[in-house]
């Protein structure tokens, strides 16, 4: 017994000093906001030399910059990732739906051409991808670079493959026989489809959402590549790039503006820690 | 439905088809014609959702289900279409000429290979990703396993735990890569300083800033890993675990002789997974290094791009240095490689899906 209970402390002192190396850099970010830019290079640890009146200055610098323009990159990362999860799901679904029920060489070729393209890595397509839509946006007027309908285009596009493949694999799983009674009713097909199959499909959603949002509201490649270093909008991510790039050494100003792009994702994490967690391992495990 | 309300749907639904290909004949009529109109755009847009009104509204019994299906395929497919396949068609293409980013002038065929493999530093960036790739798979796993058997013992606050570990998984590379520069470089220097005097900073040389990059890699990815392997973990037959304590197995015997044959294919899915993220990373290696580095005597040139992996490679290819034809070459052997990758563990799942 004495052993027993000897192994399960040590086991504890291990997982809180791992607790405490991973949460570290957490902790310096949060800590060092609170300091003056000297104060941060004469002792980034201790927890000396921060005051929350300097939080507050740091915290206007950052907002107030016009170089950083927080605000304005917030909104429009938060406008691009809603929409992106939004035209996601919904698009996603229907195609899902289509390509699962109507059993014909067309939905499977579909299904196959979805599977296959996962494994294209951005980097082969960023290149022509520009330029396509650099000819897009002259073929019909509206510009698709430098633009949030653009970059929305670009992720339904990007997120489509994953987004069809873990929904098909779900609605695999709904009998049939529901939408034989529906039909059999009197019920149209898109009306199945919106009354009966979409509202079933609430658990993956979440999950698919939790994926794509990960990934769009921490991108950097893509809307880089599509806005510009020095556009006019800019997602949070490139925001940043572009604030450190021009304010090197400055810690006090990059850590904040650090701070405030992770808040966010941590607030998020606190009320949906489960779901996040299990639908980052079933998007893995699929 | 009576024969009377089907006329008029039928009526409704060919005109709305028919005004809106007219709208697209005509937006499409101003864009050859190079017009100024500004609102062709719109109205293309317009014509193509009243076209598919019209479609939908199309009084037919028998066909009304394959018009839905088209309805319903149509949005992502294509944006599936624009974003994805047209660019790697057109990229596979541009490979293969002199494009500069916007138009090209002569086909050259396979010179833009040549030219890439006589360059030391991409070839250096080609070993350093593989070298990164191989450290990565097997620490992260091991990391990530450890961490994943530590919060499946029976410790108390395992939520907690499991948490903080995932916790670095949500943050985007370009912020981590940043938080990390200033740990380097302010805060472990300063511990340095007081143990050993020196005050140098690891992202300095290029072998120690290489080891960084894989220490930030280890520290966001792990936990994700872990995640994946509690699952695994988690799915192991509780009375083949009751079988082999009442055999008479220690702890570390049914570790290893029953849980890791056990999650197997758990491990196939992690270790490719750990493989193609590290042979993708972007954002960590450019935001904690920018690919600097120097490397004194790599096929008889002087680098200084040490810790510059592939993709980074790439971009510095064709944005900084605007050679857009050789980075996309480029960029298609890296797709090359990753789809070998990939059959591979399709060919290895499989085979172990027949086994079992």
């Amino acid at each position: 017994m004495k052993k027993k209970t000897m192994i399960s402390i040590v086991i504890t002192i291990i997982a809180i000093i791992l607790a405490v190396y991973i949460l570290f850099p957490f902790y310096l970010v949060f800590m060092n906001s609170f300091k003056t830019a000297n104060g941060i290079v004469a002792n980034p640890i201790a927890i000396t030399g921060s005051r929350f009146s300097q939080w507050l200055t740091n915290l206007s610098n950052v907002i107030n910059n016009s170089n950083f323009n927080f605000w304005y990159a917030f909104g429009t990362s938060m406008v691009i990732t809603c929409v992106s999860l939004f035209l996601l799901a919904l698009f996603g679904s229907m195609a899902a739906w289509v390509i699962c029920r109507n059993k014909t060489k067309w939905s499977k070729a579909i299904y196959m051409i979805f599977i296959a393209s996962m494994i294209i890595p951005f980097q082969v397509v960023m290149l022509p991808l520009i330029s396509t839509f650099r000819d897009v946006g002259k073929f019909i007027g509206i510009s698709m670079l430098q633009s949030v309908p653009g970059i929305v285009f670009a992720y339904c596009g990007f997120g489509g493959a994953m987004t069809v493949f873990i929904l098909t694999g779900f609605i695999k799983n709904i009998p049939y026989e529901l939408e034989e009674a529906a039909n059999i009713d009197g019920c149209s097909p898109e009306g199945i489809f919106f009354r009966i199959i979409f509202p079933l499909l609430k658990p993956v959603i979440t999950t698919v959402t939790i994926l794509n949002g990960i990934w769009i509201w921490n991108d950097y490649l893509l809307p880089s590549l599509m806005l510009g270093q020095n556009g006019k909008v800019k997602t949070l991510p490139v925001a940043v790039q572009a604030f450190v790039g021009s304010y090197v050494k400055q810690w006090d100003l990059i850590l904040t503006a650090a701070l405030l792009n992770i808040i966010p994702m941590i607030i998020i994490f606190l009320f949906a820690q489960k779901q996040i967690m299990h639908g980052m391992v079933e998007g893995a495990i699929k | 439905m009576n024969n009377q309300d089907t006329v008029r749907n039928k009526v409704v639904s060919l005109s709305l088809l028919f005004i809106g290909i007219c709208m697209m004949v005509w937006a499409v009529f101003l864009d050859f014609t190079n017009s100024a109109v500004s609102f062709r755009g719109p109205m293309l847009i317009v014509g193509v959702i009243v076209i598919m009104i019209g479609a939908y509204l199309y009084p037919t019994l028998k066909n009304h289900r394959k018009i839905v299906n088209v309805l319903f395929l149509f949005p992502l497919l294509f944006t599936f279409g624009v974003t994805v396949i047209i660019p790697l068609v057109l990229g596979v293409f541009y490979s293969l000429t002199n494009w500069d980013g916007i138009r090209f002038t002569e086909i050259i065929g396979f010179g833009n290979y040549a030219i890439m493999f006589k360059e030391p530093s991409f070839v250096w960036s080609i070993f350093i990703t593989v070298l990164f790739v191989i450290f990565n798979m097997v620490l992260v796993n091991v990391v990530g396993f450890a961490l994943a058997l530590l919060c499946t013992s029976n410790l108390k606050g395992i939520g907690f735990f499991r948490a903080a570990y995932f916790l670095p998984n949500l943050i985007g590379g370009i912020v981590l890569g940043y938080i990390w520069q200033f740990i380097f470089n302010n805060v472990l220097t300063q511990v340095i300083f007081k143990f050993f005097g020196s005050q140098a900073s690891i992202l300095a040389k290029t072998n120690t800033a290489f080891i960084g990059i894989i220490v930030v890699y280890i520290w966001q990815y792990a936990g994700y890993i872990m995640l994946i392997y509690i699952t695994g973990l988690t799915q192991v037959p509780k009375d083949v675990l009751e079988a082999s304590q009442i055999d008479g197995a220690n702890k570390i015997a049914t570790l290893f002789k029953i849980k890791i044959p056990m999650i197997a294919s758990t491990i196939t899915i992690c270790t490719f997974l750990t493989l193609t993220s590290a042979f993708k990373q972007f954002d960590v290696n450019m935001a904690l290094t920018n690919g600097v580095g120097s490397v004194a005597n790599f096929m008889g040139d002087y680098l200084t791009n040490g810790t510059q992996m592939l993709a980074l490679n790439i971009y510095n290819t064709a944005i900084s240095k605007n050679s857009y034809a050789l980075g996309q070459a480029k960029a298609v052997l890296f797709f090359i490689i990753l789809a070998c990758v990939s059959l591979l563990q399709v060919s290895i799942s499989s085979k172990k899906e027949v086994e079992m």
